[in-house]
């Protein structure tokens, strides 16, 4: 049996997905958004609620209220309503610096395993995966273990994208010519839904994938049967697949070019066409 | 010899898909009956001499807010059409439309909405309010005022062009990102058509935002100075420095995407040495300062109506300039804030999140500053001061998911979701066109010589503000499914109560609209009953309410003394002096800015099509037209002070 067959049904609804993380970014990223709409809140919820009640009160019709046309200044006033909004913003900002620096997705996350290398290549309209250290690849879903770091290197063979499994963690944009690095890590076993998140032509909202998040042991089972596949992916083969299709049913390929990934991210970098082999930009492989 | 005369327009490329052949119908249908109109009721000459060669700001401001009007009819189309695709298109369904049609709607909407319809009001609003409320007949530049509105007509023109020349609109989002907006990825006529829309038009909102900012630093009444211009004034100020100085950064980076598609250049391909990220920087550096460029008067609009229907002086005026100020500043160091994804790393990413997070702080105080001025005040609620309400209700929230989304690391969670999607909805409606619907009422009686009807616009307003709700929290909703924006179809069925909840608040919507359009028609028919013969129909504070309404065409017969900010409101407190008649010059009208206009848009149309003798021709017409015009020295008339004292006492 094909073993992606059970890949072609979409994961189930995974209803309000940010708020049910299921990676250590996802859920640093969850934390942040709920402390920040809190805290805010807190300021916001009395003002806003000010302002009805003021109206109403100061209503023409109301003889008992107060009416003083020419006060329109207040020292302490004033200061304080500069001084609330700033003091706001000085800890949403504490919030903002930590948060940028803390979940940087270029930032290696903290696990005793090193993280497992994939590389991802975005085409119209299809993901493909490349796992450099098992020589493996596969297209349109993705599978790792749980509890260990994945290093998504992203880049693209089409137009900017932007690489998005909500549930483990934010986006990061692929872009043709050039690699962004996104750290994610499962915090139990899975299926989620990734995709694209940047209008990317005609095929833009087929553009899915799964990940699959699996115990080391099972990781190791896939693995093997992976090397096992049949299908392999020669650079002529990798050129069809830039040819722009959609809805591709997921794949896995037991070998792949040598050099592949480089040689697509150098695609971009070479001069004008046929002035010479390509410089390879990227150190091992 | 085909090529050379119709360039790449061909047979083929004529319009044939059901939407655009019904759309091509219906501009038709519309033009036929207006053609037949005029025609019937003899009043070309009319419509030509009294309006359309007009220099008279007033009435370029009133077509202006027509043809705002008109744009925001196809720009609703446009949403309505999104959302029922997106209401149908879930699993095996894929509802009505093609995802190339339905990517081209969206450019569209998105397209239309910001530079057609709110920059639209905003011009029209500028225009009317601007020269009374300083105290001036006119604007600094009256031709290059009528040359800003056809540009404008232009660019509009060209965003519809396609449903009668065939070819497509851009399928890439109303930003169009290279390298997707390349020849490499969109080959067709489309994003050249986007292009040329908005080069015409933006050169039009360059010249507006010029002759603004000229007209405010020199056309002032005697004794206005700067720190006793109206809140409305210094709001214009602001958002037409950002107009001169980002708008400018448009023109040149559509203008190299049109190198790079009409010369095969590689400013912004992926490949060549190109750099797509260059474009995205630049695109909002513009863009951002874009979106405070369409609040930031509405804020000014907010303090005249909440102090005028207050009936209380403005609270913390310079601390509300000083906030005008600081937003506008600040506008201008936040793009980044658009494409944290794109990696440039976390202090780079922390910088422009904090920068975001800081402008919350000068936004904050205008608010509190007008519940301040509400405090103490004998509140009148009109309808203008419904619809600031509405936007206390509906902006503050915005704000906090905007506040919330200039954190990068919860960005990258929201970057390109319909939680953003609601969030900037909640800004442009609630904040800036809520804003304009305030102002719109509030002037109304000052542009017409009528008030408009008081129940139909509550009852608008309500339609508005329940529409709004339901049509955009389901959108914040689906931002947290994870539901990203421009789907033209998805796959998990949770998801579509979600979208028919929200076209459910379209419609409600559109009552609301309906409404206000029953409320015009009605108001237009009660007139008499509602006929604002003072000229001050609200007690009013500033200086467009001591004019009549509506204001003659000189605006005034005598320019007035300014002695404090709320000049007109002291001047009722005081007595008027009897006024001394001099003799007054005035601009005459011209045909200049349509021909300009229409040689300009001949080029744009040869751009497109490639079409070299068209773009010659039109380049060459428009240069030739501005030289003539130029050199025309008898650009004025005078109105002698006895004529001017028979027009006063005839009137009064």
């Amino acid at each position: 049996m094909d073993q992606t067959d059970a890949l072609r049904t979409a994961p189930a609804s995974a209803g309000l997905a940010l708020f049910q993380p299921k990676g250590v970014v996802a859920t640093g990223e969850r934390n942040l958004i709920v402390t920040a709409v809190l805290l805010m809140l807190l300021l916001v919820v009395p003002v806003v609620a000010a302002a009805f009640i003021i109206a109403y009160k100061f209503r023409a019709g109301n003889q008992r209220a107060a009416y003083d046309p020419n006060w329109d200044h207040n020292k302490f006033l004033q200061s304080l309503w500069w001084g609330l909004p700033a003091l706001v913003i000085l800890c949403l900002s504490v919030l903002t610096w930590r948060g940028a620096h803390d979940l940087e997705p270029s930032k290696p996350l903290q696990s005793s395993l090193p993280p497992l290398v994939v590389q991802v290549v975005a085409l119209r309209w299809k993901w493909l995966f490349i796992y450099p250290e098992q020589k493996v690849a596969t297209l349109n879903f993705v599978e790792f273990p749980e509890n260990r770091p994945v290093r998504f290197e992203l880049t693209a063979d089409a137009p900017m994208n932007s690489f998005w499994i909500p549930q483990l963690g934010g986006q990061m944009y692929a872009m043709a010519g050039m690699v962004n690095n996104l750290y994610l890590m499962a915090s139990q076993t899975g299926e989620f839904t990734g995709g694209a998140a940047e209008i990317n032509g005609r095929g833009f909202s087929s553009m899915k994938f799964t990940a699959k998040a699996v115990t080391a042991s099972d990781f190791s089972v896939w693995l093997a049967a992976a090397k096992q596949s049949p299908r392999g992916l020669p650079w002529s083969d990798y050129l069809k697949l830039t040819q722009p299709s959609e809805n591709d049913p997921p794949a896995v390929y037991s070998w792949y070019e040598p050099g592949l990934y480089n040689k697509i991210v150098a695609q971009f970098m070479a001069p004008a066409a046929g002035s010479g082999e390509p410089q390879l930009i990227m150190p091992g492989m | 010899m085909w090529h050379f005369i119709f360039g790449n327009l061909t047979w083929a490329a004529l319009p044939h898909e059901w939407f655009t052949i019904g759309g091509t119908a219906a501009m038709f249908l519309m033009a036929g009956a207006v053609v037949g109109w005029l025609t019937y009721a003899r009043r070309w000459r009319w419509l030509w001499s009294e309006w359309l060669t007009s220099t008279d700001p007033k009435k370029i401001g009133v077509m202006y807010i027509i043809m705002a009007s008109l744009m925001l009819f196809r720009g609703a189309l446009d949403a309505a059409m999104i959302w029922l695709q997106q209401a149908m298109s879930v699993g095996a369904s894929h509802g009505y439309l093609s995802a190339d049609h339905f990517q081209q709607i969206f450019t569209a909407h998105g397209d239309i909405m910001v530079f057609f319809v709110t920059m639209g009001f905003l011009a029209g609003l500028l225009n009317i309010i601007l020269p009374l409320q300083i105290g001036a007949r006119d604007l600094a530049f009256p031709f290059l005022n009528s040359l800003g509105f056809w540009l404008y007509v232009a660019g509009a023109v060209f965003v519809n062009l396609f449903f009668v020349f065939g070819g497509e609109f851009a399928a890439t989002g109303w930003l169009s990102l290279p390298p997707l907006s390349e020849l490499a990825y969109s080959p067709g006529v489309g994003m050249d058509y986007w292009i040329w829309s908005l080069q015409i038009s933006g050169l039009g909102s360059l010249i507006a935002g010029i002759n603004f900012i000229v007209t405010i630093l020199k056309m002032r009444a005697p004794g206005m100075t700067l720190m006793k211009m109206p809140m409305f004034v210094w709001s214009s100020l602001c958002s037409m420095v950002l107009v001169v100085s980002v708008f400018p950064i448009l023109a040149v980076t559509i203008g190299l995407l049109w190198l790079d598609r009409f010369f095969g250049m590689h400013f912004f391909t992926s490949t060549g040495g190109g750099n797509p990220m260059m474009y995205v920087n630049l695109i909002w550096m513009w863009g951002h300062p874009e979106v405070y460029i369409l609040v930031i008067p509405s804020f000014g609009i907010f303090s005249e109506v909440v102090s005028t229907f207050s009936q209380k002086k403005l609270f913390g005026y310079a601390s509300q300039v000083a906030a005008a100020i600081g937003i506008t500043l600040l506008a201008m160091l936040v793009w980044l804030h658009h494409f944290f994804t794109m990696g440039a790393g976390a202090d780079v990413n922390a910088f422009f999140g904090i920068m975001t997070g800081v402008i919350a702080i000068p936004t904050g105080v205008q608010i509190f500053d007008w519940i301040s001025t509400m405090y103490k005040g004998k509140i009148i609620f009109t309808q203008s001061l419904y619809w600031f309400l509405g936007f206390v209700a509906t902006f503050t929230f915005g704000g906090v998911a905007g506040v919330l989304m200039s954190s990068p690391a919860a960005d990258f969670q929201f970057h390109n979701s319909l939680f953003l999607v609601a969030h900037f909805h909640t800004m442009v409606i609630g904040g800036a066109l809520f804003g304009i619907f305030s102002g719109l009422t509030y002037w109304f009686p000052k542009v017409t010589g009528f008030k408009l009807n008081e129940r139909l616009g509550k009852t608008a307003f309500w339609f508005w503000l329940t529409g709004f709700f339901t049509a955009f929290v389901p959108l914040y909703i689906l931002g947290f499914m994870g539901a990203t924006r421009r789907l033209d179809h998805y796959t998990d069925p949770a998801w579509q109560p979600f979208f028919i909840t929200a076209g459910i608040g379209l419609v409600i919507i559109a009552i609301g609209a309906a409404v206000q359009i029953a409320q015009l028609i009605v108001s237009i028919r009660q007139r008499r009953d509602n006929l604002d013969i003072s000229g001050d129909p609200w007690n009013g504070r500033t200086l467009e309410w001591s004019t009549k309404s509506p204001p003659p065409f000189y605006n005034f017969a005598v320019i007035p003394e300014v002695k404090s900010r709320d000049a007109f409101w002291e001047m009722k407190q005081g007595g008027r002096p009897q006024p001394v008649y001099q003799d007054i010059e005035l601009p005459k009208n011209t045909a200049m800015g349509i021909y300009v206009s229409a040689f300009v848009f001949l080029a744009g149309f040869g751009f497109v099509w490639h079409i070299i003798w068209l773009i010659v021709l039109g380049l060459g017409g428009a240069v030739t037209c501005v030289i003539i015009r130029a050199l025309d020295e008898e650009t004025e008339y005078t109105v002698t002070a006895a004529e001017l004292a028979s027009m006063e006492n005839n009137h009064s």
